[in-house]
């Protein structure tokens, strides 16, 4: 009961306080944008594409676009190696 | 301070589902619903995202047919993209932990699973 | 378990509806909202469809992981060639050899608002490819193997 009511006064200072962290931030405006007006005027004519986050995913990043499919590969394979067969003598006790 | 606020709802919404997500993952001790918990907070973090990237009575960065050539930031965008790709494989890693979990004792309560061997 | 006769006719009607649209926003990646990821998981809900309806040993005789296995590693294998063909072309891993230049995927584009045309964009319609089906068989994968591990329930 006490560890409740502690968790749950923790809760409530965090909401007060990202509340008036948000509150401040710039929305509909962003102060510094240079590298999205350089993607915006250039990207047609660099890449060749007309849909610039396709191009800025592929193209400008592509580095990232290769880490990230390397994850979707490591996700399959760990969820392939927890549903392996069983051998001869191991089994789960409630399968 | 209330109608700042709600002139910048997309950040309101921001605060008040990471502080849910917050919540389900301490207070509930089904595993399931701590993960559901997890995806929440992720859910919090792309919205977050891609709200700082917005300029007002812009259109999307796509140049087909594009009906004026004022376009939000792109490259929020894609950052997104990859943190979304990312959600999904750690939530299928972690529900298969789970199904395993079950078959091995037989319950999906977290104070139940605490045996390290055997 | 599987479904009743009407759900297991509309989803064999249906699924290929799925697979089509999913390979139009794959390959218009460079053009409309979308690309690999995204059309890939388009891909993946018309074969999640068939899961749900059918039955789980009717499933497995029609959709074999292997098959799977190998569209995966395919996938990933073309955007790993696909970046590689740039430095046979003196450009960066990557660098996108084909744009603008004529030949394959090379038309010039506009500069400014315009109807789209296939054919531009170099290399990026190949890395979308590459990924699509490699997310396509990833899901499926993920799903059959969470299929396999449900206990199935005596029907009466």
């Amino acid at each position: 009961m006490m560890k409740i009511a502690l968790y749950a006064t923790i809760l409530l200072v965090l909401f007060g306080g990202l509340t008036y962290i948000v509150a401040d931030l710039p929305f509909g405006a962003p102060p510094v944008s240079d590298m999205d007006d350089y993607f915006i005027r250039n990207g047609q004519e660099q890449t060749g594409a007309n849909n610039i986050v396709t191009s800025i995913v592929f193209d400008f990043r592509g580095f990232d676009t290769l880490g990230e499919a390397t994850v979707l590969f490591t996700a399959v394979l760990g969820v392939g190696m927890m549903f392996r067969k069983m051998k001869e003598g191991e089994e789960y006790e409630n399968d | 301070m209330t109608t700042e606020l709600l002139l910048k709802l997309p950040y309101f919404t921001v605060v008040v589902l990471t502080l849910l997500g917050l919540a389900a993952m301490i207070f509930k001790r089904n595993l399931i619903k701590i993960l559901m918990g997890l995806s929440l907070m992720e859910s919090a973090v792309n919205l977050f995202l891609v709200a700082t990237g917005y300029r007002t009575g812009g259109v999307a960065p796509i140049f087909t047919n594009a009906p004026s050539p004022h376009m939000t930031l792109p490259t929020v965008q894609a950052l997104t993209l990859t943190s979304i790709v990312i959600g999904v494989a750690t939530s299928a890693m972690m529900l298969s932990f789970a199904m395993v979990i079950y078959k091995k004792y037989g319950t999906v309560d977290a104070d139940k699973v605490k045996k390290l061997k055997g | 378990m599987k479904m009743t006769k009407i759900v297991r006719t509309t989803a064999d009607v249906f699924y290929p509806f799925c697979l089509v649209f999913g390979l139009y926003v794959v390959i218009h990646g460079h053009l409309t909202p979308g690309g690999g990821f995204q059309g890939g998981a388009v891909m993946a809900t018309g074969a999640a469809l068939l899961i749900v309806a059918h039955a789980y040993t009717d499933v497995t005789r029609r959709i074999r992981k292997t098959a799977l296995k190998i569209l995966e590693a395919i996938g990933l294998m073309m955007f790993l060639f696909a970046g590689l063909s740039g430095i046979l072309f003196e450009r960066p891993f990557m660098g996108n050899w084909m744009a603008l230049t004529g030949k394959l995927f090379g038309t010039p584009v506009a500069h400014g608002p315009n109807p789209g045309d296939l054919n531009t964009a170099g290399l990026l319609p190949l890395l979308n490819l590459g990924v699509g089906i490699e997310v396509l068989g990833g899901l499926t994968i993920i799903l059959l193997y969470m299929l396999s591990g449900i206990k199935e329930e005596k029907q009466p």
